[in-house]
């Protein structure tokens, strides 16, 4: 089976990051790196891919400049090719923008199951794999925890507030992957340099077929107009374990009359 | 024009609206909204009618009773069936919940309108909401609107708003409302449910949380962290880091990409403190962090902080409490 995921390439999250004062959007400087959120995605479909007897992992990404760094990183986990939508029109896009750009994207590659993580480590505002889905005309299950292939369906195991649901999805479907659920493999040597000459096609927004007014800052219908810095907490207490440390915590839950 | 009609996305559990339904129907009553109308599914939407219209909300939409289908799909064309037929709300309200988010992002590709996502206050301006949404760690808030037509969607983090403490009587009006073909979109179907039988109060109700994190070294150390949590009556929670380890699942995260905690006390073992973690738990009332690098970012917002080895004093404060 062919399965297309959504990876996004982020600024280091170990590096602090900033909004431009004047747009308020996201810097994005520096070099991008995979989203840790999608390598689970990645490494369930490459498994799905194997276990089905074959079958290509085509990544779906966007980005407003044509880094691909990032992407690298899941070819040369063994992803085949990847389609990378970029186009200066598309800074400022919010999620609906995001989906619209990704959907498209993800027609010119027709996969059985479209995988994404439950959300972005840098946005999170974990609307965008659905959005696709719908936009695709596709069911969607997310905070996926397990995935299995049934013929012409897939039964999932759906994270729930007080369990998990077993769920039964016919194909295509676009499905959420929660983080944690599978180890993600290390690239080999040999897969990072394979990586280097794996197809990436770069699409821009008309080669989409998208109207300038249905991506970025213009098609987000939405702005974040002020940023404040949050009231600092006051610092308390700090103190070195002598041993005793334990009791400092007794004795505060005590005063709250909390034991 | 003010803000006009509120819609609540509202999910039931054991026949009663849960407190995340509770918190939005109050922070629409407090946008000020001309009247909170609440859109509910499920076999026990009836049996639930007095509770919802103590909450002072003026009319229940009944989707009805979906069975074993996934809940976005038919809600969100249930909705945008409403607002083609001239019934539209100006806003509507969601859960940061598993099927909140479904509903508002099926939602908002189905009408064409974006979605505010993670706010952590909505409050009135004029004729504008106006959503909060904390950056970095919650180091910095950020203020967002919507500058088109609506309805304008928000999906709203869980204790954004407090729930009433005593929830009254009264009747409401409702209104049956249907769901239209829905063509492939509804075709995932529960197949089975399991429920894992947890003890102790839930993650994002319990008054005090204990979280564990990598500096705990190895999952079975996760233990210690259960054991605490029962100890106090709290609830365990665990880092990012341990949870992507696989150590614990999904549903222990407290952080931005995981559950929001505002707990009375919120006790930090061997958690650093990334900006990811802080954002979901800075806004406890008090908070107790336990690491061994006194550098960590966690005792810059900490009232007790203890620079100390988890393994060590996590068994002597367990110890304590048991001889108490």
């Amino acid at each position: 089976m062919n399965v297309a995921v959504c990876v996004k390439q982020i600024p280091d999250p170990a590096a602090p990051g900033s909004l431009d004062p004047t747009t308020k959007n996201l810097v994005r400087g520096g070099k991008l790196i995979l989203d840790d959120s999608d390598a689970y995605g990645v490494e369930i479909a490459l498994q799905l891919a194997e276990s089905s007897g074959g079958g290509e992992v085509t990544l779906v990404s966007m980005a407003p400049n044509g880094e691909t760094s990032g992407l690298r990183t899941a070819l040369a986990m063994g992803a085949s090719k990847a389609v990378l939508v970029s186009d200066g029109k598309l800074a400022g896009s919010d999620a609906l923008g995001t989906a619209r750009v990704l959907a498209e994207a993800i027609k010119r590659v027709s996969p059985d199951l479209v995988l994404a993580a439950t959300e972005s480590t840098d946005g999170y505002t974990g609307t965008t794999p659905v959005q696709v889905a719908e936009l695709l005309g596709m069911p969607s299950v997310t905070f996926a925890k397990k995935i299995e292939v049934d013929g012409n369906s897939i039964k999932v195991e759906r994270q729930t507030e007080a369990g998990y649901d077993e769920v039964s999805c016919p194909l295509p479907a676009v499905v959420t992957v929660t983080a944690g659920v599978v180890e993600p493999r290390y690239p080999s040597f040999k897969g990072i340099m394979a990586a280097k000459s794996k197809p990436v096609d770069q699409l821009d927004v008309a080669g989409l077929g998208l109207s300038d007014s249905q991506v970025g800052s213009t098609g987000a219908g939405q702005e974040v107009f002020e940023v404040q810095d949050a009231p600092q907490r006051d610092v308390g207490e700090i103190v070195e374990d002598d041993g005793e440390g334990y009791a400092k915590v007794v004795s505060f839950l005590e005063n709250l009359k909390l034991i | 024009m003010g803000i006009g009609r509120v819609w609540v996305f509202g999910e039931l559990a054991e026949g009663k609206p849960t407190t995340t339904t509770l918190e939005l129907i109050e922070g629409a009553k407090s946008l000020g909204a001309s009247s909170v109308e609440v859109v509910l599914h499920g076999p026990e939407v009836d049996g639930a009618l007095g509770v919802l219209g103590g909450t002072g909300v003026s009319k229940v939409y009944n989707v009805g009773d979906l069975g074993d289908a996934l809940v976005g799909a038919p809600i969100a064309a249930a909705i945008a069936g409403q607002i083609e037929s001239g019934n539209s709300p100006d806003s509507i309200l969601f859960g940061a919940t598993y099927d909140g988010r479904d509903v508002a992002a099926r939602l908002s590709a189905k009408i064409s309108k974006g979605v505010i996502t993670n706010c952590i206050g909505l409050e009135a301006q004029g004729d504008t909401i106006v959503a909060s949404h904390a950056l970095f760690g919650g180091s910095q808030i950020a203020k967002s609107k919507f500058t088109g037509a609506g309805p304008w969607l928000f999906v709203v983090r869980a204790k954004t708003f407090s729930a009433p403490e005593s929830l009254g009587e009264a009747s409401v009006e409702s209104q049956s409302i249907s769901v239209p073909d829905l063509g492939a979109t509804g075709a995932a179907m529960v197949i089975n449910r399991h429920v894992e039988e947890r003890s102790g109060p839930k993650l994002d109700e319990a008054p005090i949380v204990v979280s564990g994190g990598r500096g705990l070294g190895q999952s079975e150390h996760y233990a210690m962290i259960e054991e605490l949590a029962k100890l106090l009556n709290g609830a365990p929670g665990a880092s990012r880091a341990i949870v992507d380890a696989g150590w614990v699942p999904y549903a222990y995260q407290v952080g931005q990409t995981g559950k929001t905690v505002k707990p009375t006390v919120y006790i930090a073992c061997g958690i650093s403190g990334a900006t990811q973690h802080m954002v979901g738990m800075k806004g406890s009332k008090n908070i107790i962090a336990i690491n061994k690098d006194k550098d960590a970012p966690i005792f810059t917002i900490c009232d007790l902080g203890i620079v100390g080895d988890v393994h060590k004093v996590l068994p002597a404060l367990i110890d304590a409490l048991k001889n108490r």
